[in-house]
């Protein structure tokens, strides 16, 4: 402490010795909050996805002989029909996640509103969200178990169990199964997110519309909807990523079994139990393709809604993109 | 008219109240079914139907037994010291990030930025494939400190928050605080950190429910089963010889989603604003 009293009232040379140890102290702060961080992003992130993009050109296992291939871990993706019918699995899950945003801001707008006990049934439709994966998957293979919860639930409302299918092994049905596992497991939190965005619309339009004379769909589509589609388009770009890497209940419910293995699975299955840790690199950077892709897709349909939307007038602008602010 | 427009009014709450009550009994049935499965007898599991109420409500001997056979005393003690290490380091490291590329003007400052920015991009499961490899290589499967490392390596969303923070604290603070003569680390310990709180508790509340309920890499990592399981992976003892005992195994899933469900209800305000949070950046 005695010290830097004396730098300060010191003469020139020292006021610059003081300029000069506050750059050292900056940069010596900089380098020891960074270092570790910086470190820990490039081995756990960006040295595998290096190493990946690398291991999907050759033919190996993680330990022994290598053996350059070229494309043709590529081309089995797309040309095994093993492979391709996991991938085409994925639009299963994207129909369950496109009827799960629709569920989810039904009934954030339900909630967004004065309702009776609204925080119990929020709360009791989010908690889902919370529950670890496999214990997911055990409650839904006892749920959807032949003679279960399920079924007894049906035969409530006079269904006969003869008529009913086996529900995870009926190829039929069984994908649509274990789709609805996923959308009970998420449609909570998708819900949570929408009421966020809902109740950050300025509450003066909803009365200027009640004075118009605007009734509740006229409120939805032209007040909710347009302030709220920033976060509906990130939860449609997040939903086809998620489908993408749907991966939990078919690995613990179905194992993958009868036609259940999303590209998740069966790449787990190809990197972990037959080894072909090439062919799984493969699939993982077609996965990564697919995800950036939609990503960037995404980027643009932001920049094209808010010059749209800058348009509208001055009552909402759309400041760096994010924040809806009001003047 | 009026009468007209009471009506529509009448029908309109009362569907929405019907489907209020129709979704929560959805996202309810599949748990309470599980609870009641979990309070019963073998004898009775076997016999009545699943949803047929048990006779003794209060027979918890199931969760005692799942209990001991998952042997979930030392999962719940794998998963706390995993729990603390990885909050305790990612908060540090997170906020410490955050301060420097908030606050400090350099050159790289926006390549690192971006560079973190791109890593959300990257979806941490398929990336496991070559983390495999070079957790392989480190020796650090089958480590408890291992998949610690692992897991603080991977948060990235929780950065952003802390930057979006930071934002809102006035570099003026900073200011004062070098006039006093503290040098950086002073003023990020004693003024700024205690500021960054609210972040904080936020984004371990979500980061530490994540933990505890984070099953893919805990499965792949720690593969003793024996003595490295966390409560997620010790419900895999169930897989198997035992894969029909459901009044045994609805008991140990009970069991497992206990504690998210007191974070839950004593947290509820921080997780969904955590999550509105990290929806923005995401």
């Amino acid at each position: 402490m005695s010290g830097k009293m004396n730098v300060i009232t010191n003469d020139k040379k020292g006021f610059s010795d003081w300029i000069t140890s506050r750059r050292v102290q900056r940069a010596l702060v900089s380098v020891c909050f960074m270092f570790l961080p910086v470190l820990l992003l490039f081995v756990f992130t960006y040295l595998p996805f290096g190493e990946m993009v690398g291991f999907s050109f050759y033919k190996m296992k993680y330990v022994g002989e290598r053996t350059f291939v070229g494309w043709k871990n590529y081309v089995n993706v797309f040309k095994n029909d093993e492979y391709f019918a996991s991938l085409k699995l994925s639009l299963f899950y994207m129909v369950g996640s496109l009827v799960q945003l629709a569920i989810s801001l039904y009934l954030a707008t339900i909630l967004s509103f004065k309702v009776k006990g609204g925080d119990i049934f929020k709360g009791l439709m989010f908690f889902p969200y919370l529950i670890n994966g496999i214990a997911v998957g055990f409650i839904f293979k006892f749920f959807f178990t032949r003679g279960f919860v399920f079924d007894t639930v049906l035969q409530w409302f006079g269904f006969h169990l003869d008529k009913l299918p086996y529900w995870l092994r009926d190829q039929s049905v069984n994908n649509w199964s274990l789709v609805g596992t996923s959308v009970w497991r998420y449609f909570g939190q998708n819900m949570v997110l929408f009421i966020g965005a809902i109740m950050s619309v300025d509450s003066d339009l909803y009365e200027a519309a009640v004075l118009d004379g605007c009734n509740k769909w006229q409120q939805f589509f032209y007040i909710i909807l347009p302030n709220i589609r920033t976060v509906l388009v990130l939860n449609v770009i997040l939903s086809i990523t998620g489908s993408l890497s749907a991966f939990e209940p078919p690995y613990v419910i179905t194992s993958g079994a009868n036609g259940t293995a999303t590209y998740f699975v069966k790449m787990h299955e190809v990197a972990h139990t037959s080894q072909k840790v090439g062919q799984a690199s493969a699939m993982a950077v077609v996965l990564l393709v697919i995800i950036l892709f939609a990503t960037l897709l995404q980027k643009l349909f932001f920049k094209y809604v808010f010059r749209e939307a800058e348009d509208e007038g001055p009552r909402i602008r759309h400041s760096d993109g994010k924040k809806v602010m009001r003047i | 008219m009026k009468e007209n427009k009471k009506t529509t009014n009448g029908v309109w709450s009362f569907l929405k109240y019907l489907s209020l009550v129709f979704f929560s009994f959805v996202a309810v049935l599949p748990i309470v079914s599980c609870v009641i499965t979990a309070l019963k007898t073998k004898e009775e599991y076997e016999q009545t139907n699943v949803m047929t109420m048990p006779a003794n409500i209060f027979n918890f001997s199931n969760f005692g037994e799942a209990f001991r056979t998952a042997n979930m005393g030392r999962a719940f003690g794998n998963s706390f010291v995993i729990l603390v290490f990885v909050l305790l380091i990612s908060t540090l490291m997170g906020t410490q990030l955050a301060y420097i590329l908030n606050r400090f003007k350099f050159k790289g400052n926006s390549i690192i930025r971006g560079l973190f920015l791109f890593a959300t991009l990257l979806p941490g499961i398929a990336m496991q494939v070559s983390v495999f490899e070079i957790m392989t290589n480190l020796h650090l499967i089958n480590k408890l400190y291992g998949y610690i490392i692992m897991m603080c390596g991977t948060d990235i969303i929780s950065i952003y928050v802390y930057i979006q923070y930071f934002e809102n604290i006035p570099t003026s603070l900073d200011e004062s605080g070098i006039m006093d003569g503290a040098n950086y680390f002073r003023i990020y310990r004693s003024i700024l950190l205690p500021l960054l709180k609210p972040a904080i508790v936020t984004s371990c509340i979500l980061k530490g429910v994540g933990t505890y309920n984070e099953y893919y890499a805990a499965n792949l990592y720690l593969q003793d089963k024996k003595t490295l399981a966390t409560v997620a992976t010790s419900l895999y003892t169930f897989v198997g010889p035992l894969g029909s005992q459901y009044n045994l195994i609805c008991a140990g899933v009970i069991i497992s989603l206990v504690p998210a469900l007191i974070i839950f209800i004593l947290f509820q305000k921080q997780i969904y604003s955590g999550l509105a949070a990290g929806a923005v950046k995401g």
